[in-house]
Protein backbone atom coordinates (compact mmCIF):
# COMPACT_ATOMS: atom_id res chain seq x y z
CA UNK A 1 0.00 0.00 0.00
CA UNK A 2 2.77 2.17 0.69
CA UNK A 3 3.92 2.09 -2.73
CA UNK A 4 0.62 3.71 -3.77
CA UNK A 5 -0.04 6.55 -1.02
CA UNK A 6 4.17 7.50 -0.67
CA UNK A 7 4.02 9.14 -4.35
CA UNK A 8 0.45 10.20 -4.42
CA UNK A 9 1.16 12.39 -0.79
CA UNK A 10 4.81 13.09 -2.17
CA UNK A 11 3.42 14.75 -5.99
CA UNK A 12 -0.22 16.01 -4.23
CA UNK A 13 2.47 17.39 -1.47
CA UNK A 14 5.21 19.09 -3.81
CA UNK A 15 1.78 20.58 -6.03
CA UNK A 16 0.39 22.58 -2.87
CA UNK A 17 3.24 23.22 -1.58
CA UNK A 18 4.30 25.11 -4.99
CA UNK A 19 0.31 26.77 -5.08
CA UNK A 20 0.83 27.90 -1.59
CA UNK A 21 4.56 29.24 -2.50
CA UNK A 22 3.17 31.20 -5.55
CA UNK A 23 -0.05 32.58 -3.48
CA UNK A 24 1.85 33.51 -0.89
CA UNK A 25 4.49 35.43 -3.45
CA UNK A 26 2.08 36.87 -5.25
CA UNK A 27 0.55 38.22 -2.52
CA UNK A 28 4.01 39.58 -0.48
CA UNK A 29 5.42 40.73 -4.53
CA UNK A 30 2.00 42.06 -5.66
CA UNK A 31 3.08 45.43 -7.38
CA UNK A 32 0.39 47.83 -6.98
CA UNK A 33 -1.41 49.14 -9.25
CA UNK A 34 -3.32 52.47 -9.10
CA UNK A 35 -6.91 51.76 -8.60
CA UNK A 36 -7.68 55.08 -10.23
CA UNK A 37 -6.07 54.00 -13.37
CA UNK A 38 -7.41 51.17 -14.14
CA UNK A 39 -10.76 52.19 -13.31
CA UNK A 40 -9.90 55.33 -16.02
CA UNK A 41 -8.89 53.15 -18.25
CA UNK A 42 -12.07 51.37 -18.45
CA UNK A 43 -13.69 54.29 -19.49
CA UNK A 44 -11.52 55.56 -22.05
CA UNK A 45 -12.50 54.40 -25.64
CA UNK A 46 -9.64 52.50 -25.91
CA UNK A 47 -8.88 53.76 -29.67
CA UNK A 48 -5.21 54.54 -29.21
CA UNK A 49 -5.16 57.62 -30.98
CA UNK A 50 -2.65 59.71 -29.57
CA UNK A 51 -5.09 62.77 -29.36
CA UNK A 52 -4.69 63.32 -26.01
CA UNK A 53 -1.09 63.62 -26.74
CA UNK A 54 0.34 60.73 -24.57
CA UNK A 55 0.98 57.04 -25.57
CA UNK A 56 -2.58 55.55 -25.91
CA UNK A 57 -4.98 55.09 -23.44
CA UNK A 58 -3.24 53.22 -21.25
CA UNK A 59 -0.52 56.30 -20.90
CA UNK A 60 -3.04 58.97 -20.45
CA UNK A 61 -5.07 56.95 -18.13
CA UNK A 62 -1.58 56.67 -16.40
CA UNK A 63 -1.17 60.51 -16.31
CA UNK A 64 -4.54 61.14 -15.08
CA UNK A 65 -4.32 59.23 -12.04
CA UNK A 66 -1.34 60.88 -11.49
CA UNK A 67 -2.82 64.05 -11.75
CA UNK A 68 -0.26 64.85 -14.45
CA UNK A 69 -2.81 65.41 -17.02
CA UNK A 70 -6.36 67.27 -17.25
CA UNK A 71 -9.45 65.03 -18.09
CA UNK A 72 -11.39 65.81 -20.93
CA UNK A 73 -8.01 65.67 -23.65
CA UNK A 74 -9.41 62.88 -25.28
CA UNK A 75 -11.34 63.62 -28.04
CA UNK A 76 -12.87 60.02 -29.30
CA UNK A 77 -14.62 60.35 -25.96
CA UNK A 78 -15.60 64.45 -25.48
CA UNK A 79 -17.85 65.17 -22.98
CA UNK A 80 -19.19 61.66 -21.78
CA UNK A 81 -15.66 60.35 -20.92
CA UNK A 82 -14.72 63.75 -19.73
CA UNK A 83 -16.74 63.42 -17.50
CA UNK A 84 -17.05 59.69 -16.06
CA UNK A 85 -12.78 60.64 -15.92
CA UNK A 86 -13.44 63.95 -13.78
CA UNK A 87 -16.41 62.14 -11.19
CA UNK A 88 -13.49 59.21 -10.57
CA UNK A 89 -10.78 61.49 -10.22
CA UNK A 90 -12.88 63.71 -8.04
CA UNK A 91 -13.39 66.75 -9.57
CA UNK A 92 -15.59 68.99 -12.05
CA UNK A 93 -15.41 68.19 -16.07
CA UNK A 94 -15.81 71.68 -16.76
CA UNK A 95 -17.80 72.16 -20.51
CA UNK A 96 -15.41 70.32 -22.86
CA UNK A 97 -15.63 71.79 -26.71
CA UNK A 98 -16.60 69.14 -28.69
CA UNK A 99 -14.92 69.47 -32.48
CA UNK A 100 -14.93 67.77 -35.92
CA UNK A 101 -12.26 67.71 -38.47
CA UNK A 102 -12.80 69.96 -41.66
CA UNK A 103 -10.82 70.18 -44.93
CA UNK A 104 -10.28 73.58 -46.28
CA UNK A 105 -10.24 72.91 -49.70
CA UNK A 106 -13.35 73.00 -53.03
CA UNK A 107 -10.78 72.06 -55.17
CA UNK A 108 -12.78 68.88 -56.67
CA UNK A 109 -12.34 67.93 -60.51
CA UNK A 110 -14.62 70.76 -61.91
CA UNK A 111 -13.09 73.61 -59.61
CA UNK A 112 -9.33 73.14 -60.94
CA UNK A 113 -7.10 71.19 -63.04
CA UNK A 114 -3.75 69.06 -61.39
CA UNK A 115 -0.86 70.29 -63.56
CA UNK A 116 0.61 67.01 -63.62
CA UNK A 117 -0.07 63.28 -64.02
CA UNK A 118 1.22 62.00 -60.51
CA UNK A 119 1.88 57.98 -60.94
CA UNK A 120 4.76 57.94 -57.85
CA UNK A 121 3.94 56.57 -54.65
CA UNK A 122 0.47 57.00 -53.35
CA UNK A 123 0.80 59.38 -50.55
CA UNK A 124 0.33 62.87 -50.33
CA UNK A 125 3.22 63.64 -48.40
CA UNK A 126 5.49 62.05 -51.24
CA UNK A 127 3.52 63.90 -53.94
CA UNK A 128 4.08 67.02 -52.27
CA UNK A 129 7.46 66.86 -52.27
CA UNK A 130 7.46 66.54 -55.90
CA UNK A 131 7.44 70.29 -57.02
CA UNK A 132 5.03 71.22 -53.98
CA UNK A 133 2.49 69.24 -55.15
CA UNK A 134 0.57 67.69 -58.03
CA UNK A 135 -2.37 70.26 -58.38
CA UNK A 136 -2.61 73.40 -60.27
CA UNK A 137 -3.71 75.04 -56.87
CA UNK A 138 -0.13 75.07 -54.47
CA UNK A 139 -2.39 74.99 -51.37
CA UNK A 140 -4.62 72.94 -52.37
CA UNK A 141 -6.46 69.10 -51.50
CA UNK A 142 -4.71 66.65 -53.61
CA UNK A 143 -6.90 63.79 -53.31
CA UNK A 144 -4.49 61.02 -53.17
CA UNK A 145 -6.47 60.26 -49.35
CA UNK A 146 -2.96 60.40 -46.74
CA UNK A 147 -5.88 61.36 -44.35
CA UNK A 148 -8.47 58.18 -45.15
CA UNK A 149 -5.36 56.28 -44.10
CA UNK A 150 -5.27 57.99 -40.84
CA UNK A 151 -8.66 57.89 -40.08
CA UNK A 152 -9.61 55.43 -37.79
CA UNK A 153 -13.01 55.97 -38.14
CA UNK A 154 -13.63 56.07 -41.88
CA UNK A 155 -14.62 59.35 -41.57
CA UNK A 156 -12.51 60.77 -44.26
CA UNK A 157 -13.30 59.70 -48.48
CA UNK A 158 -11.30 61.31 -51.38
CA UNK A 159 -14.58 62.47 -53.91
CA UNK A 160 -13.99 63.69 -57.13
CA UNK A 161 -10.27 64.95 -56.20
CA UNK A 162 -10.94 66.12 -52.91
CA UNK A 163 -10.89 64.46 -49.21
CA UNK A 164 -14.36 65.08 -47.11
CA UNK A 165 -15.00 64.71 -43.50
CA UNK A 166 -18.52 63.43 -42.71
CA UNK A 167 -18.76 65.06 -39.26
CA UNK A 168 -21.47 62.48 -37.90
CA UNK A 169 -18.18 60.03 -37.97
CA UNK A 170 -15.39 62.51 -37.10
CA UNK A 171 -14.55 61.87 -33.52
CA UNK A 172 -12.07 64.70 -33.66
CA UNK A 173 -8.96 63.12 -32.59
CA UNK A 174 -7.09 64.89 -34.92
CA UNK A 175 -4.98 62.37 -36.59
CA UNK A 176 -5.72 63.79 -39.95
CA UNK A 177 -4.98 67.20 -39.52
CA UNK A 178 -1.56 65.05 -38.08
CA UNK A 179 -1.43 63.77 -41.34
CA UNK A 180 -2.58 66.08 -43.97
CA UNK A 181 1.04 67.76 -45.88
CA UNK A 182 -0.52 70.62 -47.04
CA UNK A 183 -2.14 71.88 -43.62
CA UNK A 184 -5.73 71.81 -44.96
CA UNK A 185 -7.59 69.91 -42.07
CA UNK A 186 -8.52 71.86 -39.10
CA UNK A 187 -10.89 71.28 -36.00
CA UNK A 188 -13.59 73.70 -35.96
CA UNK A 189 -16.22 73.69 -32.93
CA UNK A 190 -19.49 71.64 -33.39
CA UNK A 191 -22.01 74.62 -34.13
CA UNK A 192 -23.35 76.08 -36.67
CA UNK A 193 -21.13 78.82 -38.69
CA UNK A 194 -19.87 80.25 -41.51
CA UNK A 195 -16.42 78.40 -42.61
CA UNK A 196 -14.07 79.50 -45.29
CA UNK A 197 -12.94 76.53 -47.44
CA UNK A 198 -9.80 78.23 -49.09
CA UNK A 199 -6.58 78.22 -47.81
CA UNK A 200 -4.88 79.40 -51.10
CA UNK A 201 -2.43 82.28 -50.05
CA UNK A 202 -1.76 83.97 -53.28
CA UNK A 203 -3.33 87.04 -54.44
CA UNK A 204 -6.49 87.15 -56.37
CA UNK A 205 -5.32 86.88 -60.24
CA UNK A 206 -3.68 84.03 -59.43
CA UNK A 207 -6.11 82.22 -57.85
CA UNK A 208 -8.63 83.03 -60.44
CA UNK A 209 -5.67 81.18 -62.67
CA UNK A 210 -6.19 77.95 -60.83
CA UNK A 211 -9.60 77.32 -59.38
CA UNK A 212 -12.99 78.06 -59.75
CA UNK A 213 -13.85 78.43 -56.25
CA UNK A 214 -10.56 80.25 -54.52
CA UNK A 215 -10.98 82.68 -51.67
CA UNK A 216 -9.58 86.08 -53.73
CA UNK A 217 -9.05 88.15 -50.26
CA UNK A 218 -11.92 90.71 -51.49
CA UNK A 219 -12.97 91.98 -47.98
CA UNK A 220 -16.32 91.49 -49.07
CA UNK A 221 -17.37 89.19 -45.92
CA UNK A 222 -14.80 91.06 -43.72
CA UNK A 223 -17.48 94.14 -44.31
CA UNK A 224 -20.87 92.54 -43.61
CA UNK A 225 -19.88 90.67 -41.15
CA UNK A 226 -22.01 91.89 -38.20
CA UNK A 227 -19.66 90.11 -35.47
CA UNK A 228 -16.22 91.02 -36.80
CA UNK A 229 -15.50 87.60 -36.58
CA UNK A 230 -13.49 87.38 -40.18
CA UNK A 231 -10.45 88.50 -41.04
CA UNK A 232 -8.32 88.30 -43.84
CA UNK A 233 -4.49 87.29 -43.67
CA UNK A 234 -2.28 86.10 -46.64
CA UNK A 235 -5.20 86.67 -49.25
CA UNK A 236 -8.04 84.59 -47.95
CA UNK A 237 -10.00 85.35 -45.11
CA UNK A 238 -10.44 83.28 -41.75
CA UNK A 239 -13.76 83.42 -39.54
CA UNK A 240 -13.27 83.05 -36.17
CA UNK A 241 -15.25 80.60 -34.99
CA UNK A 242 -15.86 81.81 -31.18
CA UNK A 243 -17.17 84.77 -32.61
CA UNK A 244 -19.25 83.32 -35.64
CA UNK A 245 -23.14 83.33 -35.18
CA UNK A 246 -24.14 81.55 -38.05
CA UNK A 247 -26.09 84.41 -39.66
CA UNK A 248 -24.93 83.55 -43.22
CA UNK A 249 -24.18 87.25 -44.22
CA UNK A 250 -21.12 86.54 -45.60
CA UNK A 251 -22.26 83.84 -47.52
CA UNK A 252 -24.77 85.64 -49.49
CA UNK A 253 -22.13 88.53 -50.63
CA UNK A 254 -19.21 85.89 -51.34
CA UNK A 255 -18.17 86.21 -55.11
CA UNK A 256 -16.25 82.89 -55.22
CA UNK A 257 -18.72 80.69 -53.15
CA UNK A 258 -15.82 79.31 -51.09
CA UNK A 259 -17.28 80.71 -47.97
CA UNK A 260 -20.04 78.01 -46.93
CA UNK A 261 -22.21 77.14 -44.09
CA UNK A 262 -21.18 74.43 -42.01
CA UNK A 263 -24.59 72.93 -39.08
CA UNK A 264 -23.34 69.49 -37.86
CA UNK B 1 35.88 17.26 -13.87
CA UNK B 2 38.81 19.86 -14.52
CA UNK B 3 37.87 22.81 -17.18
CA UNK B 4 38.95 21.56 -20.08
CA UNK B 5 35.75 18.84 -19.64
CA UNK B 6 33.71 21.07 -18.98
CA UNK B 7 34.43 23.61 -21.91
CA UNK B 8 33.88 20.52 -23.79
CA UNK B 9 30.49 20.06 -22.45
CA UNK B 10 29.31 22.97 -22.68
CA UNK B 11 30.88 23.78 -26.60
CA UNK B 12 29.38 19.89 -27.27
CA UNK B 13 25.76 21.47 -26.01
CA UNK B 14 25.85 24.44 -28.51
CA UNK B 15 27.24 22.18 -31.18
CA UNK B 16 27.50 18.84 -31.18
CA UNK B 17 24.12 18.29 -29.30
CA UNK B 18 22.07 21.41 -30.11
CA UNK B 19 18.59 20.95 -28.82
CA UNK B 20 17.11 22.14 -31.77
CA UNK B 21 19.16 21.13 -34.61
CA UNK B 22 20.43 18.02 -32.87
CA UNK B 23 17.50 16.49 -30.54
CA UNK B 24 14.39 18.04 -32.45
CA UNK B 25 13.18 19.46 -29.40
CA UNK B 26 12.02 23.26 -28.95
CA UNK B 27 11.16 23.07 -32.45
CA UNK B 28 7.71 25.04 -31.89
CA UNK B 29 9.48 28.36 -30.60
CA UNK B 30 11.87 27.62 -33.31
CA UNK B 31 9.48 27.93 -36.28
CA UNK B 32 6.91 29.68 -33.98
CA UNK B 33 9.07 33.32 -32.64
CA UNK B 34 12.03 32.79 -35.19
CA UNK B 35 10.50 35.49 -37.63
CA UNK B 36 12.30 38.29 -36.33
CA UNK B 37 15.80 39.04 -34.99
CA UNK B 38 14.69 40.97 -31.76
CA UNK B 39 11.93 38.20 -30.61
CA UNK B 40 14.12 35.56 -31.70
CA UNK B 41 16.82 36.49 -29.07
CA UNK B 42 14.57 37.78 -26.33
CA UNK B 43 13.04 34.22 -26.62
CA UNK B 44 16.42 32.48 -25.98
CA UNK B 45 17.30 34.66 -23.48
CA UNK B 46 14.23 33.72 -21.41
CA UNK B 47 14.93 29.69 -22.35
CA UNK B 48 18.91 29.93 -21.12
CA UNK B 49 17.75 31.93 -17.86
CA UNK B 50 15.06 29.13 -17.74
CA UNK B 51 16.91 26.20 -18.54
CA UNK B 52 19.55 26.93 -15.97
CA UNK B 53 17.15 27.74 -13.03
CA UNK B 54 14.79 24.79 -13.55
CA UNK B 55 18.00 22.42 -13.64
CA UNK B 56 19.73 23.65 -10.60
CA UNK B 57 16.15 23.29 -8.65
CA UNK B 58 15.68 19.54 -10.44
CA UNK B 59 18.40 17.95 -10.20
CA UNK B 60 18.40 17.84 -6.26
CA UNK B 61 14.88 16.76 -5.62
CA UNK B 62 15.73 14.04 -8.28
CA UNK B 63 18.98 12.96 -6.64
CA UNK B 64 17.83 13.61 -3.22
CA UNK B 65 13.98 13.17 -2.47
CA UNK B 66 13.00 10.46 -5.50
CA UNK B 67 15.60 8.19 -6.04
CA UNK B 68 16.54 7.48 -2.33
CA UNK B 69 12.38 6.72 -2.21
CA UNK B 70 12.94 4.87 -5.87
CA UNK B 71 10.61 7.36 -7.06
CA UNK B 72 12.33 8.02 -10.10
CA UNK B 73 9.44 6.96 -12.65
CA UNK B 74 7.81 9.83 -11.31
CA UNK B 75 10.43 12.00 -13.04
CA UNK B 76 8.50 13.48 -15.82
CA UNK B 77 5.34 14.33 -14.13
CA UNK B 78 6.90 15.83 -11.10
CA UNK B 79 9.66 18.07 -13.04
CA UNK B 80 6.54 19.47 -15.30
CA UNK B 81 5.05 20.30 -11.84
CA UNK B 82 8.39 22.37 -10.90
CA UNK B 83 9.43 23.91 -13.59
CA UNK B 84 6.13 25.18 -14.11
CA UNK B 85 5.69 26.52 -10.62
CA UNK B 86 9.33 27.81 -10.86
CA UNK B 87 8.54 29.79 -13.69
CA UNK B 88 5.69 31.20 -12.75
CA UNK B 89 7.36 32.46 -9.50
CA UNK B 90 10.57 33.59 -11.30
CA UNK B 91 8.04 35.91 -13.20
CA UNK B 92 6.49 37.31 -9.67
CA UNK B 93 9.81 38.01 -8.58
CA UNK B 94 11.36 39.79 -11.51
CA UNK B 95 7.92 41.43 -12.11
CA UNK B 96 8.47 43.23 -8.37
CA UNK B 97 12.15 43.60 -7.96
CA UNK B 98 13.72 44.06 -11.57
CA UNK B 99 11.09 44.94 -13.66
CA UNK B 100 13.32 45.98 -16.47
CA UNK B 101 14.49 42.92 -17.22
CA UNK B 102 10.68 41.54 -16.51
CA UNK B 103 9.89 43.90 -19.10
CA UNK B 104 12.87 42.26 -21.13
CA UNK B 105 11.73 38.69 -21.23
CA UNK B 106 7.57 39.87 -21.52
CA UNK B 107 5.66 37.27 -22.40
CA UNK B 108 8.59 35.06 -23.69
CA UNK B 109 8.73 33.96 -19.71
CA UNK B 110 5.18 32.11 -19.47
CA UNK B 111 5.45 30.92 -23.11
CA UNK B 112 8.62 28.35 -22.11
CA UNK B 113 6.84 26.75 -18.74
CA UNK B 114 6.24 23.87 -20.47
CA UNK B 115 9.09 24.04 -23.05
CA UNK B 116 9.94 20.55 -24.22
CA UNK B 117 13.44 21.70 -24.70
CA UNK B 118 13.34 23.17 -20.92
CA UNK B 119 11.54 19.74 -19.84
CA UNK B 120 14.55 17.76 -21.94
CA UNK B 121 17.58 19.27 -20.45
CA UNK B 122 16.48 18.42 -16.76
CA UNK B 123 15.78 14.99 -17.80
CA UNK B 124 18.97 14.04 -20.37
CA UNK B 125 21.37 15.64 -18.01
CA UNK B 126 20.47 13.11 -15.32
CA UNK B 127 20.29 10.63 -17.75
CA UNK B 128 23.88 11.82 -19.13
CA UNK B 129 24.91 10.81 -15.21
CA UNK B 130 26.88 14.67 -14.93
CA UNK B 131 27.01 15.49 -11.53
CA UNK B 132 25.51 18.78 -10.15
CA UNK B 133 28.21 21.43 -12.09
CA UNK B 134 28.69 19.82 -15.47
CA UNK B 135 24.78 19.03 -14.93
CA UNK B 136 24.78 23.43 -15.13
CA UNK B 137 27.34 24.33 -17.55
CA UNK B 138 25.42 21.71 -19.71
CA UNK B 139 22.17 23.44 -19.36
CA UNK B 140 23.70 26.83 -19.70
CA UNK B 141 25.41 25.90 -22.84
CA UNK B 142 22.42 23.69 -24.34
CA UNK B 143 20.83 27.36 -23.56
CA UNK B 144 22.90 29.37 -25.41
CA UNK B 145 23.32 26.74 -28.19
CA UNK B 146 19.10 27.51 -28.64
CA UNK B 147 20.03 31.32 -29.01
CA UNK B 148 22.63 30.78 -31.95
CA UNK B 149 19.93 28.16 -33.29
CA UNK B 150 17.35 30.88 -33.23
CA UNK B 151 19.40 33.59 -34.34
CA UNK B 152 20.52 31.72 -37.46
CA UNK B 153 17.72 30.35 -38.44
CA UNK B 154 15.70 33.85 -37.81
CA UNK B 155 18.13 35.51 -39.89
CA UNK B 156 17.68 32.93 -42.65
CA UNK B 157 13.96 34.04 -42.21
CA UNK B 158 14.55 37.76 -42.66
CA UNK B 159 16.27 36.74 -46.15
CA UNK B 160 13.67 34.04 -47.04
CA UNK B 161 10.93 37.21 -46.56
CA UNK B 162 12.59 39.07 -49.62
CA UNK B 163 12.61 36.00 -52.37
CA UNK B 164 10.77 35.13 -55.12
CA UNK B 165 9.43 31.57 -53.76
CA UNK B 166 7.02 29.47 -55.97
CA UNK B 167 3.56 30.36 -54.72
CA UNK B 168 3.33 26.71 -53.12
CA UNK B 169 6.47 26.96 -51.36
CA UNK B 170 5.49 29.71 -49.39
CA UNK B 171 5.40 30.16 -45.76
CA UNK B 172 6.11 26.89 -43.74
CA UNK B 173 7.05 24.74 -46.40
CA UNK B 174 10.31 26.95 -47.31
CA UNK B 175 10.71 27.41 -43.73
CA UNK B 176 10.26 24.14 -42.55
CA UNK B 177 12.69 23.26 -45.93
CA UNK B 178 15.18 25.91 -44.44
CA UNK B 179 14.89 24.52 -41.27
CA UNK B 180 16.32 20.81 -42.73
CA UNK B 181 19.21 22.61 -44.21
CA UNK B 182 20.41 24.26 -41.33
CA UNK B 183 20.06 21.37 -38.95
CA UNK B 184 22.17 18.98 -41.73
CA UNK B 185 24.89 21.85 -41.44
CA UNK B 186 25.11 21.41 -37.65
CA UNK B 187 26.39 17.72 -38.98
CA UNK B 188 29.31 19.14 -39.98
CA UNK B 189 30.40 19.57 -36.31
CA UNK B 190 30.02 16.19 -35.09
CA UNK B 191 33.02 14.85 -33.66
CA UNK B 192 34.98 18.04 -33.71
CA UNK B 193 34.91 18.81 -30.00
CA UNK B 194 35.25 15.23 -29.24
CA UNK B 195 38.66 15.74 -31.29
CA UNK B 196 39.68 19.00 -29.63
CA UNK B 197 39.32 18.59 -26.05
CA UNK B 198 39.30 14.79 -25.29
Amino acid sequence: MNEITFPIVLVAGIGILCGVVLAIASIIMAVPKDEKEIEIRDVLPGANCGACGFSGCDGYAAALAKGKAQPGLCAPGGAAVAAATAKILGGSAGTIEEKVAVVHCLGSNDNTQNKVVYEGIESCAAANIVAGGVADCEYGCMGIGDCVKACQYNAIEVCNGVARVDPSRCKGCTMCVKACPKHLIDMVPKKKQAVNFCQNCDKGPMVMKVCKVGCIGCMKCVKTCPQGAIKVDKFHAIVDPSKCIGCGACIEVCPRHCLKMMDV
Amino acid sequence: MDFKSLLAIFLAAILTENYILNKFLGICPFLGVSKKLDTATGMSVAVIFVMVISTAVTYPIYTYVLVPNGLSYLQTVLFILIIAALVQFIETVLKKYIPTLYRALGIYLPLITTNCAVLGITMLVIDKGENYIEALVNALGSGVGFLVAMVIFAGIRERLEHNDIPKFLRGLPTTLVAASLTAVSFLGFQGLVDGMLR
